[in-house]
């Protein structure tokens, strides 16, 4: 891997967010740094700023004047994009603004309504039951490879029309992307992967038109021509790339929390009613995604000199935790009442999936708990833990009697 | 009681949706807003305050008699 991290010796003038004590405890941090410097600055990966306090972040959210979506990569990548030419706005609407943004995000919308995601509910159900039927017997299962990583993907296969036998391949696209990308060989090849795949798809579903996602993009007229083909591209990677990697983080923290914190997880099994409430503190306390916003001109924010050209990194997950907002900010509340929590965002890139992330970590808790309603971390067992742009266990050994 | 969704400030996160779904309708692009005049049964004003509570946005106000 081409990972450059040497010790970070000042976070408030020198983080990394690829530090290993960093993607293991940022919440130790971020509590030090609101104290200390509430918008840290690093020059690691370009000069790059890092808030930590709810107010700014939701602010700096809003402004999306100063503050554009054209790179959203937490990690940034310095090679030759080879889907820049193919991609006139990138991933849409993730990556645009307004007006951009407006049309491209009501293109995707609707396939996570309310109503939509209700109609995914039964399967991602017999999905769960499945995976657990595999390892139930055995006593033991790695809850994060063998179940979380496992289901969002399937159900966002479903939505695009893509066959879910290949749910390893797209997981390993979606690490490379997002994971990995400073190491160009694992970034680049996963593009062009992926972007071949979806080429492909997209042509079989021109001659050959379904019910899915690609399908009724294609079908789809803006002032009565067809959408360019690089925005169909574009926004069916958007869907699979932004709804693989993070739900399956959020199912992975969660029963990572249930594992190490038995209060709550008895609880949660006595109080089946609790889980609205319980998947919305699970969501605030381990907020999975980091997004970055390009400084679009030269602007002083509460005193930090922004140039045009910086990065900042919308540190969602930092603002989750401000006890300025949140009362007992680091402990997790599964009953909590007041829970403005942004783990989806704030303001015009709110994320278009919640609903469907919302339901997959419900079904999947509750699915989990039914079966295996006792478990704890296995002993000695090694935990993995991705971080940067996503947080979430990628190994997580447990065992149940 | 009775409330409004800001349509300017509400971005579809559906917190009120998914507290009081008899009170709030959000359509399929997320938008969210309080079904009929926006008066709120007097049994369901905790729950609205919940909601007011809970948006992220806040985007949800309640409206002086």
């Amino acid at each position: 891997m081409a990972r450059r991290t040497s010790p970070v010796s000042d976070w408030a003038t020198d983080f990394d967010v690829l530090d290993a004590g960093y993607i293991a405890d940022p919440f130790s941090i971020w509590d030090e740094l609101r104290q200390s410097c509430p918008i840290a600055h690093s020059s690691r990966r370009g000069s790059n700023w890092l808030p930590t306090r709810y107010e700014d972040i939701t602010a700096m959210a809003h402004d999306i004047e100063h503050f554009s979506s054209v790179e959203v990569a937490v990690i940034p990548f310095d090679g030759e994009e080879p889907e820049e030419t193919l991609l006139p706005y990138g991933l849409p609407p993730i990556s645009v603004d307004p007006p951009v943004h407006t049309w491209t995000r009501r293109l995707l919308l609707p396939w996570f309504s309310h109503r939509k995601v209700d109609s995914y509910e039964a399967m991602t159900r017999d999905l769960c039951t499945t995976l657990i039927d595999a390892f139930i017997e055995s006593g033991h299962a790695d809850a994060a490879e063998n179940y979380a990583q496992q289901i969002p993907v399937r159900v966002i296969a479903r939505i695009l029309g893509v066959p879910g036998e290949l749910a390893d391949t797209f997981t390993g696209w979606v690490r490379d992307v997002l994971e990995f990308a400073d190491d160009e060989e694992r970034r680049v090849g996963a593009m062009e992967a992926l972007f071949t795949y979806f080429i492909a798809e997209v042509a079989s579903r021109r001659e050959q038109p379904s019910d899915d996602l690609l399908s009724e993009l294609l079908q789809t007229e803006m002032d009565g021509a067809p959408l360019d083909d690089g925005v169909v591209l574009g926004a069916a990677a958007l869907v699979l790339i932004a709804g693989v990697d993070t739900t399956w983080s959020s199912i992975g923290s969660s029963l990572w929390h249930l594992a190490t914190h038995e209060e709550d997880r008895k609880r949660l099994v006595a109080e089946p009613e609790l889980m609205s409430t319980a998947v919305e503190e699970l969501l605030r306390a381990y907020a999975p995604v980091t997004m970055a916003r390009l400084v679009t001109s030269d602007v002083d924010y509460k005193g930090c000199p922004m140039k045009a050209g910086d990065k900042l990194l919308m540190n969602f997950p930092a603002a989750n935790r401000d006890p300025e907002v949140f009362a007992d900010a680091d402990k997790v509340i599964l009953d909590r009442q007041h829970n403005r929590h942004v783990a989806f965002g704030s303001g015009i890139h709110r994320c278009a999936g919640s609903n469907l992330a919302r339901m997959e970590l419900k079904v999947a808790l509750e699915e989990w708990l039914k079966r295996i309603p006792e478990f704890r971390l296995a002993e000695g067992a090694e935990l993995s833990w991705a971080g940067g742009q996503v947080r979430g266990p990628r190994v997580l050994p447990v065992v149940f009697p | 009681m009775k409330i409004r969704v800001d349509p300017d400030k509400c971005q579809g996160h559906a917190r009120c949706y998914a507290l009081l779904p008899e009170l709030f309708s959000v359509d399929d692009y997320g938008q969210s807003t309080v079904v009929g005049d926006g008066t709120v049964p007097v049994e369901l004003e905790d729950k609205a305050q919940l909601a007011i509570a809970n948006c992220p946005e806040y985007a949800i106000e309640e409206l002086s008699p």
